[in-house]
């Protein structure tokens, strides 16, 4: 099980979900994926999408600032 | 597959359902599916299927370009009249999307060719206008298993059906061609030009639900369609075991051309 990384922080909605969507899908099933992203609709829709999409959201965390980061199990 | 920026822009509406997915889409980008026809049916489904990034689009047609042909034929503009109908379409795929790569027969499909050129691809779109064409593509299909959509529009109506290997095919339904000019041609009665667009991208639509695996085929029924009540009709259809191509005992063992409607004929 590995954990790899995504930096979001400059997309806007939707390509925030699209790049999320690509990163895990080169992800094994069990990998995780640390998405760092901003505050307003990226927070809102990326762990949304995310659950609905049958992912896990382990943890949504603040990091500084307007970023957080998003913890995904795939 | 890696997508670049481009790629990951321009198929970002795939991508984002859930059904498809990069995965999805990368099938999608590895795929060839044939059109046999660039016309009312041909030109929105060639449309969407190359808008769509399916890699590998192959267009048979020995047309060129008619005046009468732009009323509904909406991938031919109106400087192409005049020109081959496959060029025409390959210009504006091209310049719809650059991924795609298109493969062109400036000629008829017949019973000599079709084995060979339906070989090439993973899925046939029928966008012909007669019936002796549709039933060889069906029988060239059957006997290639190669899945296929028909597809026909007259007047106000469509049909359309996907045949996959092991269903029931056209022959099951409709058994044999129509004695020549018994059923008039769109040259003939007519056809809404709008209803091109609504049955050929429903078939476009049939091509990426099988390409990606998603949901369910019309595969055993047969979807009709009248624009004037807009009402839509699933009808069942069945495997039929006395059928010329795919029953216990077919007859067609490999394809065959029949006689050609003429349109000299029934100018009422």
């Amino acid at each position: 099980m590995a954990t790899y990384q995504l930096d979001i922080t400059r997309e806007h909605c939707p390509m925030t979900f699209v790049k999320t969507k690509i990163q895990l899908s080169k992800l094994n099933s069990g990998d995780l994926l640390e998405v760092f992203l901003t505050e307003g609709e990226p927070l809102t829709n990326v762990p949304k999408s995310s659950t609905e999409q049958g992912y896990t959201v382990l943890e949504v965390s603040h990091v500084k600032d307007n970023i957080h980061k998003v913890l995904i199990q795939k | 597959m890696d997508f670049t920026e481009d790629q990951i822009q321009r198929y970002s509406r795939h991508i984002l359902l859930q059904d498809v997915g990069p995965e999805g889409q990368e099938k999608i980008s590895q795929a060839k599916v044939l059109m046999v026809g660039a016309g009312g049916l041909g030109a929105p489904a060639a449309l969407y299927l190359a808008a769509a990034g399916v890699g590998t689009i192959g267009i048979i047609d020995g047309d060129v370009v008619d005046l009468s042909n732009l009323q509904r034929q909406i991938i031919h503009f109106t400087p192409d009249v005049g020109k081959a109908k496959v060029t025409s379409a390959q210009e504006k795929i091209n310049l719809l999307n650059p991924d795609v790569r298109v493969e062109v027969y400036p000629y008829l499909l017949n019973a000599s060719n079709a084995l060979e050129i339906i070989g090439k691809y993973d899925f046939v779109v029928d966008g012909t206008d007669n019936f002796p064409v549709k039933f060889l593509i069906n029988d060239a299909c059957v006997l290639a298993g190669k899945p296929f959509s028909h597809g026909g529009i007259l007047r106000f109506q469509g049909q359309t059906m996907t045949w996959l290997p092991g269903h029931a095919c056209y022959r099951c339904v409709f058994q044999a061609p129509p004695p020549p000019n018994l059923v008039p041609t769109c040259s003939e009665a007519g056809v809404l030009g709008a209803i091109a667009g609504m049955l050929g991208t429903i078939q476009a639509a049939e091509a990426l639900k099988f390409i990606t695996g998603v949901g369910e085929l019309l595969t055993d029924r047969l979807l009709t369609f009248d624009a004037r009540s807009m009402e839509f009709r699933n009808v069942k259809v069945k495997s039929n075991a006395h059928c010329g191509v795919c029953g216990e005992h077919p007859t067609i063992l490999q394809p065959e051309d029949y006689a050609q409607a003429t349109c000299e004929l029934k100018q009422t």
